[in-house]
């Protein structure tokens, strides 16, 4: 059987290893967060791995991503090591940001991942400002650089979505801002949020070409990401993609979600991408229930040693407290603790 | 009386003010149905409607923007800002709408909007999650702003903000949010816009408010060991500040500390010395000293309690005070 495997095939079953990666990765976070090893806030990807896959998959790695506090996904996706994402988790010194930035701020500017952004919206003019900022070096074409911001469906309400995509429109910048619609914005459904409930319409107003696309299908994701990344480089123009999801579970950890129907959260499960991937491989004879297990099991080794090292590794001292507060030196910044000097008197 | 925590305060506090006041409702994300992340509001959607309580769009700025027009046609809007940091795409509407519309329509109109804020850190949580703001808004000339540190004055500090014909923001002191207190249905504690004297002394005066408040009764008990009697006063306005209070006990004591998560340079505390200093030049027996957060945004969290004053910063400044 393996021999008779197309490419087409195989690319299904790495897609199949990824998305289990971060369903495993986001599981445990969820188990390290009630064991209090993971403190703060923490938003799980759960229910939306076909389309971090699928998305990442047409991102090249010379193109940047913006991305909101749902992050985790994406900076696996974006090759940044999985200890060292599940260390800045933890807030350990071994984090990709030495526990500076957290599960909601994940950066590195060597993969060109600029950044999950806490606060709702926050991701969108800056990523529009590097959109800008490519214009200014390259000319459009097959090979140029593009840019990719993803949000959630609450976040098309916000006024800056609104004046960024004006402005992309108005400066025709390489850029593709993604919509993962879920469905909820915390516990507001789209409908009770949205004057235009589809929301790859709201580009409209813009001029701003809209598609929607089954999130849950991991091809179909990475098609139309793909598509639109290409008119960003080629025509230089950008592009609203909107992802049908479902979010297993709350908001973020710490979310019991009541605000969620029996129905809807059944709708949801059997949406589930992964267990559906699953099936379909093995239903068409792509993988064996053996290989699928094997699969799972190098999986699960992968995200027990991101947890150990996580765990292993030492926190932040109380030395680096003031460390990058400001970029150059600055007369009143702090650079030590009070300590016994400030009982010294004239 | 009855024992309440200092959220339930201020959801009894917020029933209190939609039974009473018809043209009065809340506005913000997720605090209907959800009953907002700190659960503040639950129970009240059910209770009074989805007219009364309205759960909005992630859109702060258009949140404080339409609060602004009802309450210019006689309602009383009280928003919730989910987070301290979050009420920064609303600065705008703040600044440059809300706090100014009285002036400029010759008082003509007024725009009595209350802006309920969790602030401060200590939950373990990141910058934006975790910080104080209050500086910035006290530096608008035409909005007030009140902090409760205990569940009596939640209570009623909530409902004298919606009375007020002006502008109140309202913060509220996230990690103090399940500290019990007694709480007098009855009876108002006065004037929301003075300070109050929480703990009395002679030797030294102590100010703080919000989340400092218990700290701050903590250090004075310690001093106290020390032979040292330290007056605590909780300003609980921060806009206006009740200077005549500070007046009189910094005469009595001849000493001042001031003390605010919020970080020193450009804050209360810095203001509070400074007026002090001027009014009370001839009783004092040391400067005023200031404790607080450094100039830096919020730090990690791992090394958030090196960040935040604590009773050793605050010993630490009473005893720089006495060594003069």
């Amino acid at each position: 059987m393996k021999q008779s495997r197309t490419a087409e095939a195989d690319q299904l079953v790495e897609f199949y290893r990824r998305m289990v990666l971060i369903r495993k990765f986001e599981l445990s976070a969820d188990q390290m967060y009630k064991r209090a090893k993971v403190g703060g806030y923490c938003h799980l990807n759960l229910g939306e791995e076909a389309s971090v896959v699928g998305l990442m998959d047409a991102l090249r790695p010379t193109d940047y991503l913006f991305t909101n506090y749902r992050d985790h996904g994406y900076a696996l996706m974006r090759g940044m090591d999985t200890g060292k994402v599940m260390a800045e988790l933890f807030g350990k010194s071994t984090g990709v940001s030495k526990g500076r930035g957290g599960s909601m701020h994940l950066f590195d500017t060597e993969k060109r991942m600029l950044g999950g952004y806490g606060i709702v919206g926050g991701q969108i003019p800056p990523a529009t400002g590097a959109a800008l900022a490519l214009t200014y070096r390259g000319a459009p074409g097959p090979d140029a650089e593009a840019v990719m911001c993803q949000m959630g469906d609450g976040t098309t309400n916000i006024g800056a979505f609104h004046e960024s995509l004006n402005l992309a429109a108005v400066w025709s910048l390489p850029i593709v801002y993604v919509v993962i619609n879920n469905r909820l914005g915390m516990g507001t459904t789209v409908e009770m949020a949205a004057g235009e409930p589809e929301l790859y319409k709201r580009g409209a107003s813009y001029r701003i070409p809209g598609v929607r696309a089954d999130g849950g299908d991991v091809l179909a994701v990475r098609q139309a990401a793909t598509e639109a990344l290409d008119q960003a480089r080629t025509e230089r123009r950008p592009a609203l993609l909107e992802l049908m999801s479902y979010r297993l579970r709350g908001h973020s950890v710490v979310d019991p979600a009541r605000y969620r129907s029996a129905a809807d959260v059944e709708t949801a499960q059997k949406a589930d991408p992964v267990p559906a991937l699953r099936a379909q491989l093995i239903a068409d004879g792509t993988l064996t229930e053996k290989q699928a297990a094997a699969i799972e099991t190098k999986v699960d080794g992968e995200v027990a040693a991101a947890v150990a090292f996580a765990d292993a590794g030492p926190d932040p001292t109380p030395d680096q407290l003031f460390d990058y507060a400001y970029a150059t030196p600055v007369p009143n910044a702090p650079t030590a603790l009070p300590g016994e000097r400030m009982v010294v008197l004239p | 009386m009855s024992t309440m925590t200092i959220a339930k305060a201020i959801n009894e506090g917020l029933r209190a003010t939609l039974r009473n006041d018809p043209k009065s409702f809340l506005m913000g994300e997720d605090i209907g149905s959800l009953g907002g992340v700190y659960r503040v509001t639950e129970g009240l959607k059910a209770e009074f409607g989805a007219h009364r309580v309205m759960d909005t769009p992630l859109a702060e700025s258009g949140i404080i923007g339409t609060a602004i027009g009802m309450a210019l046609r006689g309602h009383r809007p009280i928003c919730e800002i989910q987070f301290d940091g979050f009420v920064f795409p609303a600065f705008n509407q703040i600044t440059t709408q809300l706090a100014k519309i009285h002036t400029r329509s010759d008082g003509q109109l007024s725009a009595p909007v209350v802006i309920r804020i969790p602030y401060g850190g200590g939950i373990g949580s990141i910058e934006h999650h975790s910080e104080s703001p209050e500086a910035l808004f006290a530096h608008t000339p035409g909005l007030r702003i009140i902090t409760p540190s205990n569940a009596n004055d939640a209570y009623w500090m909530i409902q004298q903000a919606v009375e007020c014909k002006d502008p109140v923001i309202f913060f509220e002191p996230k990690r103090r949010y399940w500290l019990k207190g007694e709480v007098d249905t009855e009876n108002a504690p006065g004037d929301p816009f003075k300070a109050h004297v929480v703990r009395e002394g002679t030797d030294a005066t102590l100010v703080v408010y919000g989340p400092l408040v218990p700290v701050a009764l903590a250090a004075a008990n310690a001093a106290a060991e020390d032979g040292h009697s330290v007056e605590v006063i909780d300003l609980r306005s921060i806009s206006p500040i009740d200077f005549d209070a500070l007046e009189t006990s910094v005469n009595k004591t001849g000493r001042l500390v001031v003390a605010h998560e919020a970080p020193t340079f450009g804050g209360i505390g810095g203001e509070i010395a400074s007026r002090i200093s001027e009014r009370c030049f001839y009783s004092l027996e040391a400067p005023a000293i200031r404790v607080g957060g450094f100039h830096m945004p919020y730090p990690v969290a791992r090394v958030e309690e090196h960040y935040l004053p604590d009773i050793d910063r605050m010993l630490e400044a009473l005893d720089r005070a006495f060594a003069y």
